[in-house]
């Protein structure tokens, strides 16, 4: 079985998984981190959206082998302390989400955009990326508006990008 | 998804040694058609040699009159690159057409050519341009390459290392996406190259990826909308039929959608 050492949350982590184990299953069983979440399990979702070196990727569709060495952010390496990432508040600024199952890989998927579109997001460009994500309460007009929101703030606070 | 020992080499030649020494083994690359399958256990390798690590296989290059594109290279790269935007931007309109952003941070055009899906993108812009896909063993044309759905010319053990792209003087992408996969209901590349058009067609036939003929003669003497606009509609003999869309509806998308190709590669 595959020994494997990355950094989660710029936390050093070692485990032993199977070949099979998917990234998803190493974060929500092994670490605890239950803030991914499963939603589909058949790739279409976004639900359980994670970083990986920094990029956006659907960690139900990645095995945890493959990302040996490798720097992974989750919903939960977002806050500072007890300060919500920008993003994070404007989701809630913006009641961007309504069940909230949605919303970790909304969120990853919003900073992952900013990270490679920059802080001055039109509407059309944050629907046509957010097509890796669904939604089954909100309608996205909401969470359309909390990521336009989200990228202004991050621009304010540039440290506050993904600590990747 | 049933279990299987898990490989990971450093260099091409430990993954080739690997494929050779396994028994039973696949190959992973991005893993966005085969984690799914693996997933579903439609497939059951014992032994999984993943590419991940394989740093050879990641480069994009122009040699000569050619885009050489590896075969990790992954969807988002091919999108962003400014070599592909430059010299083929209709091969980075199609990468950016491919599923989601997340999806195409992982996938990858070799994983992609490797599976010729019958409403995958790439193969269309593969055979549009008459590329050569590059394996470990030889250089295989792409008129013999794709052989029907989900197959080709690959032989057991045989891997893509990079797909070349003649650099063609006209190129245009038009994709009519089923909005749930976003995979291609129908796609058609067009390619003008040395006064050879090439016209191929994705999404729509029970037999993969193919050339309209007829497209590709009607445009021969011109290179217009005219022509195609005077042309029939493809028969609906050989197209797929399925829940999203009918032989006939499919038949109709190729034609409609080469004119819009067409038109895109003249700047309209
Ligand atoms: C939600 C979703 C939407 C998608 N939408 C689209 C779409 O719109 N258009 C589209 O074209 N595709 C789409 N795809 C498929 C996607 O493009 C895949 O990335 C691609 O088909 C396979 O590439 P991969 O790198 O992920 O390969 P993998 O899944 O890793 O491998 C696929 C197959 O190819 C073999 N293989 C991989 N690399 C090589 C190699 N170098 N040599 C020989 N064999 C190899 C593997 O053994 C396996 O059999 C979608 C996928 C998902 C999950
Ligand atoms: S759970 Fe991964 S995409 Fe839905
Ligand atoms: S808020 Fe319920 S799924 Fe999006």
């Amino acid at each position: 079985m595959p020994k494997i050492s990355m950094t989660v949350n710029s936390k050093q982590v070692s485990a032993t998984v199977e070949g099979r184990t998917l990234l998803v299953q190493l974060l929500r069983d092994t670490l605890r981190l239950t803030g991914t979440h499963v939603g589909c399990d058949t790739s279409q979702c976004g639900a359980c959206v994670v970083h990986v070196d920094g990029e956006a990727v659907k960690s139900c569709t990645c095995l945890a082998a493959s990302c040996e060495g490798a720097h992974v952010t989750t919903i939960e390496g977002l806050a500072q302390g007890g300060t919500l990432h920008p993003m994070q508040e404007a989701f809630r600024e913006h009641h961007g989400l309504q069940c909230g199952y949605c919303t970790p890989g909304m969120i990853m998927a919003a900073v992952d955009l900013v990270n490679r579109k920059g802080f001055d997001l039109d509407e059309q460009l944050i629907r046509s990326e957010l097509e890796g994500n669904i939604c089954r309460c909100t309608g996205y007009h909401n969470i359309v508006k909390a990521i336009a929101a989200g990228a202004a703030n991050m621009s304010a606070q540039p440290v506050a990008r993904a600590a990747e | 998804m049933y279990a299987f020992d898990y490989h990971r080499p450093q260099t091409l030649r430990q993954a080739v040694n690997l494929i050779g020494r396994t028994e039973d083994s696949k190959v992973l690359a991005g893993g966005q058609t085969l984690i799914p399958t693996l997933k579903a256990r439609l497939a059951n390798p014992a032994n999984l040699i993943d590419l991940g690590a394989v740093p050879e296989l990641r480069a994009i290059t122009q040699k000569g009159k050619s885009i050489v594109i590896g075969a990790m290279v992954r969807h988002a790269e091919v999108a962003e690159s400014p070599l592909v935007k430059s010299a083929i931007p209709a091969l980075a309109d199609l990468a950016h057409l491919i599923g989601d952003p997340h999806v195409r941070n992982r996938g990858t055009i070799g994983g992609s050519v490797a599976n010729n899906d019958p409403a995958a993108d790439y193969p269309a812009a593969c055979l549009a341009m008459n590329a050569t896909i590059i394996t470990t063993k030889r250089k295989i044309p792409v008129d013999q390459y794709f052989q029907g759905m989900f197959t080709t010319a690959l032989e057991e053990g045989e891997l893509i290392s990079a797909v070349s792209f003649p650099i063609p003087s006209r190129a245009a992408y038009a994709k009519f996406r089923n909005p749930a996969s976003r995979y291609a209901l129908v796609g058609v590349f067009v390619a003008v190259k040395s006064g050879e058009t090439r016209v191929a067609v994705t999404g729509a036939s029970n037999g993969g990826v193919y050339r309209w003929t007829e497209a590709e003669a009607a445009l021969k003497p011109r290179f217009s909308l005219a022509p195609i606009e005077r042309l029939a509609k493809p028969p609906s003999t050989n197209m797929n039929s399925d829940i999203h869309a009918s032989a006939d509806y499919r038949a109709h998308l190729v034609y409609v959608m080469t004119k819009r190709a067409v038109a895109k590669a003249l700047g309209r």
